[in-house]
Order: C-alpha cells, then structure tokens, then sequence
C-alpha cells in the first residue's frame, strides 16, 4: 500500500453529494445525517454509495431486525445460528450440514432466466464459502396463475406462462451446469403474484464439522485476495434499488441492474476454493454477493474486529474505465474474497491457477477498523467497517391490522348428502397446486453425485444420502401465501409445521430451519403488521417443534403498482434420517395393504355435523384448494394451527419409520385426504386406493378438508395392530380407511361411494396439466 | 487394473463414476486432470459427464482440444478402452474418436429422468456381461442428447453391430414414445468400428446401487473390468 493509505484526506469526486443524489440512493435525510455523524464530515460519492448498499433494507434488515430477535435460533445441535453466510448444524459422524434460503424476487420478474439463475449462484456462494461441498438445492416458486379459469387477462396468464418457463429455465441453466442436485421444492400460482413472482432457493452443503470456514478477517498485515470473475458494471445497486424498493410502470428499465450468471466459472470457483481452504493457508473467506466488494469487505472486517484496506487498481476488471463507486457497487457474479496467512499465499495463487481463475492480492488486513479504499493513488472512501456492517439504523416501523375483509364470511355451498364429487375430484387433480410438477423437475438434473435417494414427486420431502455413514437428510419447503392473507399467524404456524411434516414423513427427525420471508412494504403499516404476527407465529410453531431457525432472509418490497403480494413466509426444514435404509416414500408398495388415516388429535372428531364446531370448519374450508378450484372462492380462514398435536403427529412418524412397519407415507395438504390417496397411488407402480369409512361429516369437507397434524400410511396387514398399538403410544389416532389396490381409485363414506374412476385417467389428468398450461396445450377429452 | 476419469474444467459427474468404481466395484479408478500429456498406467479411461468449458459453445467443442485428448487419441489408436458418458460421448463425437453428433433434444429442454434402454449387442467390453436384448432401466440427463449421423454412417454403424444401446419400452420394444430426445433410430450409445471405444448418453453410474432406484448400470462397468482382466491392455504403454 502506498504511504497515502495513513494520511487521511479523501479525495473529493467528480459527483457532489446533494439531498437530490440522497434521495436517488434510496436514503433518507435521517440516514443521511447519521452517515455525517459516524465520518465526522460530509461523504463523498463513493461513501454515499457504499453506505447506500449496505444499509439498504436487503443487506441490514434494518425494518426485520427487531422482528427476527423473536425466532428461536439456539440449539445444541447448531453449530452457527443467523449471522454468517449460511446457519450450521451438526448432523452426526463429525459431518455439519450447511444451509440457507435466499430470494431472488425482483431480478427474477425483471429478467426471469438470469434473474433466477443467479439466485441459485448466489446461495450456493454462500454455501461453499464456509467450506462445504453444496450437495442439494430446493426451489419455492410462487407464480400467478397459468390458466385463465380464474378470470384472469389473457396477456397476464401468457406473462405469468412466460415468467414460469424462464425461471424454471434459469434454475436448471445454473445448478444443472454446478453440478449441484436440484432435488425437491413446490411452486404455487396465485393472482397476487402475477406483478412479482417469488424465487426462495435453499442450498445444502456438508462439510466435517472441525473443517468449516466463516468470514471473519483476522491478523495484521494478512494479504487480502481477490478470486474468480473479473469485476463489471453488471449489477449495480442490485440490492439497494432492485431489491429494497417497489416495482412501478418502469421496471423494465431496471434489466441493466439484474446479474448475469456463469455456471461454469462457479464451478470451477467451488473446486478452486475447497481446494485452496484444503492447504489451510486460508483465514477466512466470503463470497461477493448483494453489494460485492463492498460487503465481503466490510463484513469480514467487522466480525473480525479489524480493517482492510483494498487498492481498487488492482482488482481484474472487464471493463475499462471504471469508477471506484462502480467497482465498490458491482454486484458481478462468482467472485469471492479471501483472507490468506501472510507468506502462503503462492499456495493460494498456485490452486487458482490451476484452475484457469483470476487471483490477485488487492489489499491487506489493518488493525485500525476502516475499511479503506484507494484507486489510482489516493482515498477514495475510508468508513469504520463496523459502522457499514452493524450500525445501520434500526427500524421499528408502524404496524396496524387491515380492515377484516369480507372474504371471511365466504363460505362453500356444499353439494347434497351421497352426491358423486368424481368429476369435481378429476378437476381438483388438475389445479395447478395439486397436479403433478414432473414437467418442472424433469428439466432439472437431481441425481448428479448420486446422493439423492428420493427423487422429486416421490416424497412429501426430498432425502439425500450421506456417503461414508448410515445417515440421510430430508429436506422440504413450504409456505401458504393464500392462508397467510387470511391469517399471518397461523399460516406462518402450518409453513413451520407443513415442512416439519413433510420431513417426518420420510422418516426423519425435523433438525433446523432456515427461512424467506417475503413480504410487501415494509413503510405499509399493514404490512409491518402481516410481518410481526407472522414471525410470532413462526417462533411459536418451531419453538413447538423444537426446530432452531439458523438463518435465513427477508424481502420486503414485493409490491408492484403499490399492491403488495400475499405475505409469503417460506420455511425450509432440515432433518436428519439416522437409519437411511429405514426411508419412507409416498408410494402404495404392495396390493392389500391397510391403509391408516394417522391424526395428532387423539380425540378427533372434528368436522361433525352440527353446532360450533361445524360453523367454524365449514370458515376453515372456504381457504381450502377445493373451494377455489370447485367454488371460485378464497376466503374463510385457515385451519387453526395445533402445534402439540402436529408434535405428536411427527414423533410418531419418525418414530413408526425407524420401526420399519410402514409401507408408505404421506402427509395431508392441499386437496386433503382425497388428494393424498391418490398421490400415494400416482407415486407407485401402478397401484391405488380403495377407501371406505363413516364420518359424520359432510362429504367436501371428510374428504377435501386440509387440517393439520394428519398423514395417511400404508401398512401390511399383519403390522396393522402393532401400528395401531404404537399409535396408542404417541397419542395419535389410527382410523383404517381403505386398503391398497389396483385398477379403480374409490372412496365411499357411509356405505354410499362419493368418488370412482380408473386410477390410470386420474394420472393422467394430473400429470399433464401444469406442462399444457405452461405450453398453453389443449386438455385431453374425458374418457 | 487401473481405470482414469478424465476431469475436465466443468466435468460434475467425475465423483460419482469414481464412487461406482472404487466403492462399489472395489476397482481402482483415479483421477486424470485434462492437461495431462500421458496416459501411462491406465488400462480403461472413462470421460465423465458435466458441462466441460461450460458447453456453452457446443458440448464437447472446446474440450476436444484438451491436451489430454491427444493422449486418449493415441491410447485409442493402441486398443485402450475409452467409455465416454454424457458429455464424454459429446466430446468423443467431436474428436471424432465416434461418428456422428449430439445436437439439441426434440423439446429444446434438459430432461433428467430414468428410462429404459435396450442392449443390441454383447459384442464389445462394455457389454459383455450382458445378456442380449437385455433392458436396463437407467437415468438420462442432458439437454443435446439427440444423436444424428448422415445416412451412410447409420448404415455403416448398423451394418458393423455398432449401435449398443436403443432407448425402449420397459419390456424392450422400440416406441417412438419411448425416444426421449429424437435421437436417430433411437440410438442411446455406439462405439466405434474397432469397439474399443464407446459413448452413451444414459449414465450407469447413476444406477450402480439399489438405493439409487436401480442397480441396471453396473453391467456396463462389470463388462469393462472384466474385459480388463481377460486382456490387460499392455499394448497401450
């Protein structure tokens, strides 16, 4: 470095800071303010712009913040909680697992292919940067609605179409060239996403557990290297404008700030890193994600407690003529950077070399705190790097409730005692959150490392072995925008139960979660208020479950035109399989198998025909996916959220899984019992259900209704009454409904047979709709 | 016996050839960097699948000039056994160590999936511990998969046994529902006129254990070590 770096005169810029440019880095006079107090003096440009990034909504959480403290985050399996580049747990046999979500919204409606393919890249960064091989990636989506059945505009349905087959496209591009699984996930279509798709992509690595590395810079003196793709224009103010703000009538013009992804050099960039923190001549590393250089900079810094000093001249660049703002500001993809032990670092160089990468020692760790930036000889920025990365301003914004709508009056008018609900039954199969998502995971590669032992469609959640032990991991996403309009609590409650469910289902012991929090406005006081209540019910449930949250990310702002998206808390929820031989699926696997109806309410009886009990789950079912495919209604509210029974419901499943008595296993959502039987079917070898029980409930409801805390197992016969023995233990109710079959799928309640039709036009109904939809292909004829 | 993987720059599919290798057929099998000039040592060379150079030009365009690939061109000129999987029959096709090409699929998408595939012939090391016509149900996943070859070549390949592998019906017939990319005649993997060298699009070493959904792909690593060790490929060296 060069003498200038201790004599602190910043260079003044060719662009004068004025509250208009303030205002135009998204900044408030406040903010403004408290950026002169910290410096002692005015910002110069590249200051302003610095600050801008990192105290936007995206990289400080300065509206969450207050918020996420609520969430349960400790454990004695986590091994690092929120705060670093992924959360870490210890999974056994010395191995830790490695996992965040991340969204990628905005990018992902400006420029769907690119937009969702970085945001693959960007978490999958996050992963290998502390070490860890990434070995799956899952993908919740949330779409408007691909058919017009919905009244929907023809031009919106073909965007909608479009944005679809871009995203899905984009994923598979990314994590398909990696290397890296894509093996599980759900996608829904709703109207209020049609202006501001959700793209949440969760990625798990592993790791030994004494090999991870973290991102605090550390040692006077120790060079600071720069590795992988050269820095561009792509990208800037990514964060702070694309993602922490709005969607208006010009968004389009924002493409020039959407990233653009390279698969191929991240790949190498994973093999070069794992294999140069291998030598142990590294200290620490972070990737350059949202804010680039500037975050991976300040951030290793501060959580180190010391400085670094960077010499712009010296960073590879694509581009001439770049500007210290510009290159602070890139968010160009697949770059990292790096802390090395002074006097190793040939052998860092030596490893990216190999590799075809750039790497160059742009700086040096200070002991001073700043983060200090020099191009072509003289200070361009100089900021205490802790003041960038943790004293953003903290904001506890207004909250207030919405106006109760009308919508939780609706109510379904329910078809006469005995009525055949078959062709009602074929349509519910068809409703784009029901039907078969082949088409979108067949583009993707998730088998590659040959570790993935549940493939997507097979299994409520997705498992991935562990080479060298006896162990699996499950994964699942889940999250119900529909149910959190009507009641962010409580939706947020059956997110954090849906996936837990869904990972016991496979057999695995829910472990940790990470989550994605997307939401509208933050500055709306009624989106303040979807937030708050949604965090106290996400903290409530996995508290419930004893699920640690370990990281995870907000995104605000997903509004377009000034209306905000159903609030959409996404939660994905690891967990551990001891015995991987003891895996479960949702596939039927022998003819004549019981099939048990299991219910974390021992005493279940709800849904009888008459009094409260009634009024409220026919409120219940008004938000069920049956009444808005059948009825055209989405309101009511969503089932009341018993987490002790949802508990219950999945020590028993872990539980019956290690036992290795069940056959089969499935848990209950969208479409209810009716759905699940099917889809136990649809997954096996051309299996089905023959399903008769007595129910005082009306015929929608015992068959459609999506209440919690339930799943439906097949069983040997000869197993039945140890299940039901079992059952007994766990408190959980064990209702035998059908046996497993083949040829017709048929359910009878009361002795009088509601649905029948052959198992194959089922399948074929629901296999096909979302690939015709999205290709805006005929449906076949009924037969 | 030793048996190298070629790693190319973008190769993803390097670890698991070597998983099936080493852990489940208990056979030697190390890596081989694609700058390496010399192949000394090794009795088969597998190219693995992936996105070598990123494929971003056309599969296997760049890689073919790997300075490893003058290496395998000798080693193939000796009798060395070369099995190319995915990208590696891509590759293979551009060296021009196979005839014909991998364009894009019929539906212009990825497609990852298992399926069945037919084995026409017994007659080479890949397969030789096969049955004829046997099935094997084993995945498929690449996004230019769609074998072409001009007409001559596919008579020239049909008249020398030299189509190995025919996408089918569970029960082996050939259907054009069962083509998953419009490849020509259905082919799935060839070899070539000498059978010392062989691509196929589907990948055994996705099927080598049952916890994988099929344990199809193994034949073809069997037939290899086998091969291997009725005639150890001594020439080579």
């Amino acid at each position: 470095m060069s003498h200038a770096a201790r004599t602190p005169s910043i260079v003044e810029t060719a662009i004068k800071v004025t509250p208009e440019i303030v205002a135009d880095h998204g900044m408030t006079p406040e903010e403004y303010a408290r950026i002169r107090k910290i410096l002692g003096r005015e910002p110069n440009f590249t200051e302003l712009g610095i600050f801008s990034v990192m105290w936007s909504e995206h990289c400080s959480y300065k509206s969450s913040r207050i918020h996420l403290k609520r969430l349960p985050t400790r454990a004695p399996q986590v091994l690092q909680g929120p705060g670093e580049n992924a959360g870490v747990v210890d999974v056994g046999d010395g191995l830790a697992a490695v996992f965040k979500m991340e969204s990628h919204n905005h990018p992902s409606y400006v420029e769907p292919f690119q937009g969702a393919a970085t945001g693959v890249g960007g978490i999958l960064r996050d992963v290998f940067t502390m070490g860890a091989r990434p070995i799956a990636v899952l993908d919740s989506l949330r779409f408007g609605t691909i058919t017009s059945d919905n009244g929907a505009a023809p031009e919106v349905v073909a965007r909608n179409r479009r944005l679809v087959d871009g995203v899905v496209r984009g994923i598979a591009f990314y994590g398909n060239c990696f290397g890296v699984p894509t093996v599980g996930g759900e996608v829904e279509f709703e109207p209020s996403y049609a202006g501001n798709p959700l793209v949440n992509v969760l990625a798990l690595g592993i790791a030994p557990k004494n090999q991870l590395f973290f991102a605090r810079a550390r040692g006077e003196g120790n060079p600071v290297i720069y590795v992988g793709a050269k820095t561009g224009r792509d990208g800037i103010h990514g964060a702070s404008l694309l993602a922490s703000a709005e969607f208006t009538e010009k968004s389009q013009e924002k493409r020039p700030n959407v990233q653009v992804g390279d698969p191929f050099l991240a790949k190498l960039l994973l093999e070069a890193c794992l294999e140069a923190m291998a030598t142990g001549a590294i200290v620490a590393i972070q990737d350059m994600g949202a804010a680039g250089l500037t975050s991976s900079s300040c951030e290793m810094a501060s959580r180190g407690g010391v400085g670094i000093e960077i010499e712009l001249d010296r960073v590879p660049q694509r581009e001439t003529g770049m500007t210290a703002y510009e290159m602070m500001l890139s968010e160009s993809q697949e770059r990292m950077l790096l802390v090395a032990e002074r006097g190793r670092e040939a052998e860092v160089f030596h490893v990216f070399r190999k590799w075809g990468l750039d790497a160059v020692e742009i700086g040096r760790v200070t002991s001073d705190g700043m983060l200090r930036v020099e191009h072509h000889g003289q200070i361009d920025a100089q900021i205490p790097a802790n003041a960038l990365a943790e004293q953003a301003p903290v904001y506890q914004r207004p909250i207030a409730p919405p106006k109760p709508s009308l919508a939780c009056d609706a109510r379904v008018a329910l078809s006469t005692a005995g009525a055949d609900l078959t062709s009602n039954f074929r349509r519910l199969l068809t409703a784009s959150a029901i039907a078969s998502k082949r088409w979108i995971f067949e583009q993707y590669d998730h088998m590659v490392r040959t570790n993935t032992t549940v493939f997507p469609g097979a299994a409520d959640a997705a498992v991935v072995r562990l080479k060298g032990t006896t162990r699996a991991l499950a994964l699942a996403t889940d999250g119900k925008g529909r149910w959190c309009a009507l009641d962010p609590r409580a939706g947020a409650m059956h997110a954090v139960a849906e996936a837990a469910r869904n990972v016991a289902a496979v057999g695995a012991r829910p472990w940790a979660a990470t989550n994605c929090l997307n939401f509208g406005n933050p500055e709306k006081p009624e989106v303040m208020w979807q937030f708050s209540v949604a965090v106290d019910g996400m903290a409530e449930a996995c508290r419930g479950l004893s699920i640690p949250i370990t990281g995870g990310n907000v995104s605000f702002y997903n509004d377009t035109l000034g209306k905000s998206i159903d609030p959409t808390p996404i939660v994905g929820v690891l967990g551990v399989i001891e015995n991987a031989a003891a895996t479960l699926t949702m596939a039927f696997r022998n003819e004549g198998d019981a099939i048990v109806l299991l219910d974390g309410r021992a005493d279940s009886t709800r849904a009888t025909s008459s009094g409260p009990r009634e009024r409220e789950s026919l409120r219940e079912f008004a938000s069920s996916e049956y009444a808005r495919t059948i009825a055209g209604i989405v309101g009511g509210a969503p089932p009341a959220a018993d987490i002790p029974a949802e508990l219950r419901l999945i020590e028993a499943l872990v539980g019956l899984a290690a036992d290795n008595i069940l056959a089969s296993a499935h848990d209950l959502s969208d479409g209810g019992i009716a759905v699940a039987l099917a889809e136990c079917g649809f997954a096996s070898d051309g299996l089905t259900a023959e399903a008769a029980w007595h129910t005082d409930a009306p015929a929608e409801l015992a068959l459609f209704a999506e209440t919690g805390a339930r799943a439906v197992v097949s069983v040997p016969q000869p197993s039945l009454a140890r299940l039901q023995t079992l059952a007994a233990q766990y408190k959980i109710a064990a209702l035998v409904i059908g046996r497993v079959t083949r040829g017709y799928f048929q359910v009878s309640l009361n002795g009088v047979t509601i649905i029948r039709d052959h198992a194959d036009s089922l399948r074929e109904v629901w296999s096909g709709a979302i690939e015709r939809a999205v290709l805006n292909e005929p449906a076949p004829k009924q037969t | 016996m030793k048996i190298g993987i070629v790693v190319f720059p973008g190769s993803n599919c390097d670890h698991d050839a070597q998983h099936a290798l080493s852990e489940i057929l208990h056979t030697s099998a190390e890596f081989i960097w694609h700058q390496s000039p010399d192949l000394t040592g090794f009795d088969a060379v597998i190219l693995p699948g992936g996105f070598a150079y990123g494929d971003y030009l056309r599969t296997g365009a760049i890689a073919r000039f790997s300075p490893v690939m003058i290496a395998i061109a000798r080693f193939v000129r000796c009798g060395g056994l070369v099995l190319g999987i995915c990208n590696g029959f891509q590759i293979l096709c551009e060296a021009g160590l196979l005839p014909g090409a991998l364009m894009r699929n019929k539906g212009l998408r990825f497609v990852c999936r298992h399926l069945h595939i037919r084995v026409e012939t017994t007659a080479t090391p890949f397969t030789s511990a096969a049955r004829p016509g046997q099935v094997l149900r084993v995945p498929i996943a690449h996004a230019e998969g769609n074998y072409v070859c001009d007409a001559a070549t596919l008579a020239g390949l049909k008249h020398n046994n030299q189509i190995i592998f025919r996408y089918c019906t569970p029960d082996g017939r050939l259907n054009p529902a069962t083509n998953p990319n419009g490849s020509l005649d259905a082919i799935a993997g060839i070899c070539n006129r000498e059978r010392n060298v062989m691509g196929m699009m589907p990948h055994p070493e996705r099927a080598v254990e049952a916890a994988l959904g099929s344990i199809d792909g193994l034949v073809v690593f069997r037939s290899l070590v086998q091969s291997l060790a009725r005639q150890p490929a001594a020439a080579v060296s």
